[in-house]
C-alpha cells in the first residue's frame, strides 16, 4: 500500500500501530520522530513503508534514544509544525522530561503512548499502568496533558485529529493513551480522506508564536519554558492552570452504556471496556444490572458523569489493566457514598468477561 | 576640534552590529560568550539571514543567548540542542539553524545528540564554547575541564583516577562523514577574534548551501568560575588550554 496525494475515504483491516501511522499522514502531520520498542515499533516502520516524505512531504525520523525523538518533537512544534512522537511505557519515562518542557512552554504536540507492563523494562504485554503518569503530569512541575484513550483501532485514528486540533487549540501537548492490545490487535477501520500539510505561510499565520525565521522582519520569536523572576513564573503557571481549567470546562468526552437502569455501575477505558462490555452481557443473564462508564478523555476525567450515574447505585467496580489507579479519581468523584472496587490483572494478563463477572460478585453484589 | 565634530559618519571605524539587542549583558566582565554573540550577530547580518535564522540556547551560561541576539530562538533542554535543531532544520529546510552549546551541554549530558546530528549531517551549524567549567551553576567540573584544573567538584585539581580524561568532543566529531567543516579557535586576541569571525561565516555559508554540518568550537575564558582577572584568564587559557585544545581546522571539506 502506498500513499497518494489525494487519498479518498477508505475501509481497511489492520493492526492499531498501522493504522495510525495511516492516520497521522492522512491528518497532514509535519513530522514524525520516534525510536524503536515493543509494541508499538509498526508506528515507526509503517511510517518508513508508506515514505510520505515522497508524497505529503511529512518528515520522518528514527531517533538515537527517546529523550533526542520528543526533543525533536519540541523542536518542531516550536517553529510551529504539527509533530509527534510514539513509543511504549519505558520509553514515555524517558520523554517526560521533554514533554514537561513543552508543557512549560506552551507546544502543541501528540505523543503517542502504546503501554505495556511495568516497572522497569516490566514485560511487553499490555497494560494501563501509566495511567498516573499520563494524568498527573509525568514531568516534573505542574502541568496536564490532554490525554484520551482508545477502546478500538478506529479510535486510534479518529483521535489523531481530535489530539492535534485540540493541542493546537489550547496550545498544550496531547497523549493518546493506548494499550498493548490496542495497538496490536487488527479490525475493520475507516481511514479519513487525505487532508493536505498546511504550507509554511498557513503555518506562519495559525502559529504566529513559532520561531521558524523572523520572515518580513517581524519581531523575534523566543520559545523558552524559563523565567526566573518569581513574580513572572508565577504568572506563568496562573496562565497554564487556566487553560487546564478551560480544557476541563469544554474537553471532557465519556461514553456511557446502560447507566440509568442499573444497580451496578463499571468503569474502565480503553480495551479493558470492551471486554467488560461482553462482562456487562453475563451479568445481566445472572439478572445483575450493570451501567459502563468509559472515560474517553482520562484528563479531563468525566468526574461530573461518573458523579451524577453513581447516583442510587450499589456500587462501583473499577476494572483496570494495572493494580488500581484510575479508581483514585473515581473515588474523587463520588466523594466515596457508594462502595468502589478495583478489578485489575498485571504482568499483561488480560481477565476474560467471567472473571470481570466473578469480581463484580464477589467484590460487590455478594459482598 | 570639538567631539561633535569628530563623532560623524564618516570617522565611524566600529559599531555594534543591529541584531545585537541594547540590553545589559549578565555575562561577568571578561568572558567569551559576549564577544562569541557580538561575531554571531554580525555575520548572520552580514550573510542577510535574519528572516531565517533560528538559534537554539542551551542550559548553562548561554541559556539566556534569546535575549541578546535578535533572531528567533527556541530554548533546549540541558543536552538537546542538535535534536531540537535537527527538527528545525528538516521541517524548515530553507531555515539556517544554529546551535549554542557550552562544554556540559555538549560534551556530558548532549553527547549522543551531539554525535548522533553530526553523524546524520544535520543541515545545521554548532558554535560549542568550551571554558573548561559549569560556569552557570557556580564553576563546578566540565567534561573538559583540564587535568590538574581546580573546580568546585574538583577542589584538589582533576584527577585521571577520580574523574578521567578531558573529551575532545570537536575532535571525535571531525572524522564524522556529517561534518563537513570542524574547527578550532578562540577569541583572546584581536587576531583571533578575527579568526573566529571568519570561522563562523563559513559555517553559517555551509549551512546556506546545505552542506551538512559544521561545528566550531571557541576555547573560551570563565575567569568567575577560574577565579582569575580577565586578562590573566586569558593568559591562562592560552598557556594551559591550547596545549590540550589546539587551534585550527580538524576539517574543512
Amino acid at each position: 500500500m502506498t500513499i497518494q496525494p489525494n487519498m479518498k475515504e477508505e475501509v481497511r483491516l489492520m493492526k492499531g500501530n498501522e493504522a495510525i501511522a495511516h492516520a497521522v499522514i492522512r491528518y497532514g502531520c509535519d513530522g514524525y520522530f520516534g525510536y524503536p520498542i515493543t509494541p508499538q515499533s509498526e508506528v515507526l516502520e509503517t511510517l518508513e513503508a508508506l515514505m510520505p516524505w515522497e508524497t505529503t512531504g511529512m518528515v520522518v525520523l528514527q531517533a538515537e534514544s527517546e529523550v533526542a525523538a520528543i526533543n525533536m518533537v519540541y523542536g518542531g512544534a516550536a517553529s510551529g509544525k504539527a509533530v509527534m512522537t510514539s513509543s511504549s511505557s519505558p520509553g514515555i519515562s524517558l520523554k517526560q522530561e521533554g514533554i514537561s518542557y513543552m508543557a512549560g512552554a506552551e507546544l502543541p504536540a501528540l505523543i503517542l503512548n502504546v503501554m505495556r507492563g511495568g516497572p522497569g523494562l516490566g514485560t511487553i504485554q499490555p497494560s494501563q499502568a501509566d495511567y498516573f503518569q499520563a494524568t498527573k503530569g509525568g514531568g516534573h512541575g505542574d502541568y496536564h496533558l490532554i490525554v484520551l484513550a482508545p477502546a478500538t483501532v478506529q479510535e486510534m485514528v479518529d483521535f489523531v485529529a481530535l489530539a492535534f486540533d485540540l493541542s493546537f487549540k489550547y496550545r498544550t501537548p496531547s497523549m493518546i493513551l493506548a494499550d498493548g492490545i490496542v495497538g496490536q490487535m487488527m479490525e475493520k477501520v475507516v481511514l479519513p480522506p487525505q487532508r493536505p500539510r498546511r504550507t509554511d505561510e498557513e503555518v506562519r499565520r495559525q502559529c504566529p508564536w513559532a520561531a521558524n525565521g523572523r520572515k518580513g522582519m517581524r519581531k523575534r520569536n523566543v520559545i523558552t519554558s524559563l523565567e526566573l523572576e518569581s513574580a513572572r513564573m508565577e504568572e506563568i503557571n496562573h496562565r497554564l492552570q487556566a487553560t487546564y481549567r478551560r480544557i476541563c470546562e469544554n474537553e471532557t468526552r465519556w461514553e456511557e452504556i446502560d447507566t440509568e437502569n442499573a444497580d451496578y455501575l463499571i468503569v474502565a477505558f480503553g480495551s479493558i471496556a470492551r471486554i467488560c462490555t461482553k462482562a456487562k452481557e453475563i451479568a445481566e443473564k445472572k439478572g445483575i444490572k450493570v451501567g459502563i462508564i468509559r472515560p474517553i478523555t482520562l484528563w479531563p476525567f468525566p468526574s461530573e458523569a461518573i458523579q451524577k450515574a453513581a447516583e442510587g447505585k450499589k456500587g462501583i467496580l473499577c476494572v483496570e489493566l494495572n493494580a488500581g489507579q484510575m479508581i483514585e479519581d473515581v473515588r474523587l468523584a463520588v466523594h466515596d457514598n457508594l462502595p468502589v472496587e478495583h478489578y485489575g490483572r498485571l504482568g499483561g494478563i488480560i481477565p476474560s468477561p467471567t472473571e470481570v463477572v466473578e469480581a463484580l460478585e464477589s467484590k460487590l453484589v455478594n459482598k | 576640534m570639538e567631539l561633535k565634530d569628530i563623532m560623524k559618519e564618516e570617522n565611524k571605524v566600529y559599531s555594534k552590529p543591529e541584531l545585537l539587542e541594547n540590553v545589559h549583558m549578565h555575562y561577568c566582565p571578561g568572558c567569551s560568550h559576549g564577544v562569541i554573540h557580538k561575531l554571531l550577530a554580525e555575520v548572520i547580518q552580514e550573510l542577510g539571514l535574519t528572516e531565517r535564522t533560528v538559534g537554539v540556547s542551551p542550559v548553562g551560561c548561554a541559556v539566556f543567548a534569546y535575549n541578546y541576539i535578535d533572531v528567533d530562538w527556541v530554548e533546549a533542554a540541558h543536552g538537546r540542542a542538535p535534536a531540537v535543531a535537527t527538527a528545525i532544520s528538516r521541517l524548515w529546510p530553507d531555515d539556517v539553524v544554529f546551535t549554542y552549546q557550552g562544554d556540559g551541554d555538549m560534551a556530558a549530558i548532549g553527547t549522543a545528540e551531539t554525535i548522533h546530528a553530526a553523524n546524520r549531517g544535520e543541515n545545521i551549524v554548532m558554535v560549542f564554547v568550551n571554558n573548561a567549567i559549569y560556569g552557570m551553576t557556580g564553576g563546578q567540573m566540565a567534561p573538559t575541564t583540564l587535568i590538574g584544573q581546580k573546580t568546585a567538584t574538583t577542589p584538589y585539581g582533576r584527577r585521571v583516577d577520580l574523574n578521567g580524561h578531558p573529551l575532545e568532543i570537536t575532535n571525535l566529531l571531525a572524522p564524522l562523514d556529517g561534518t563537513c567543516y570542524v574547527t578550532r579557535q578562540s577569541v583572546h586576541t584581536p587576531a583571533a577574534v578575527r579568526k573566529t569571525k571568519a570561522a563562523l561565516k563559513k559555517a553559517f555559508q555551509n549551512a546556506v548551501a546545505k552542506r551538512g554540518t559544521s561545528v566550531v568550537e571557541v576555547v573560551s575564558t570563565c575567569n568567575s568560575g577560574w577565579k582569575m582577572t580577565p586578562d590573566a584568564a586569558n593568559k591562562w587559557m592560552a598557556e594551559n588550554m591550547f596545549e590540550k585544545y589546539p587551534l585550527g581546522d580538524l576539517k574543512n571539506l
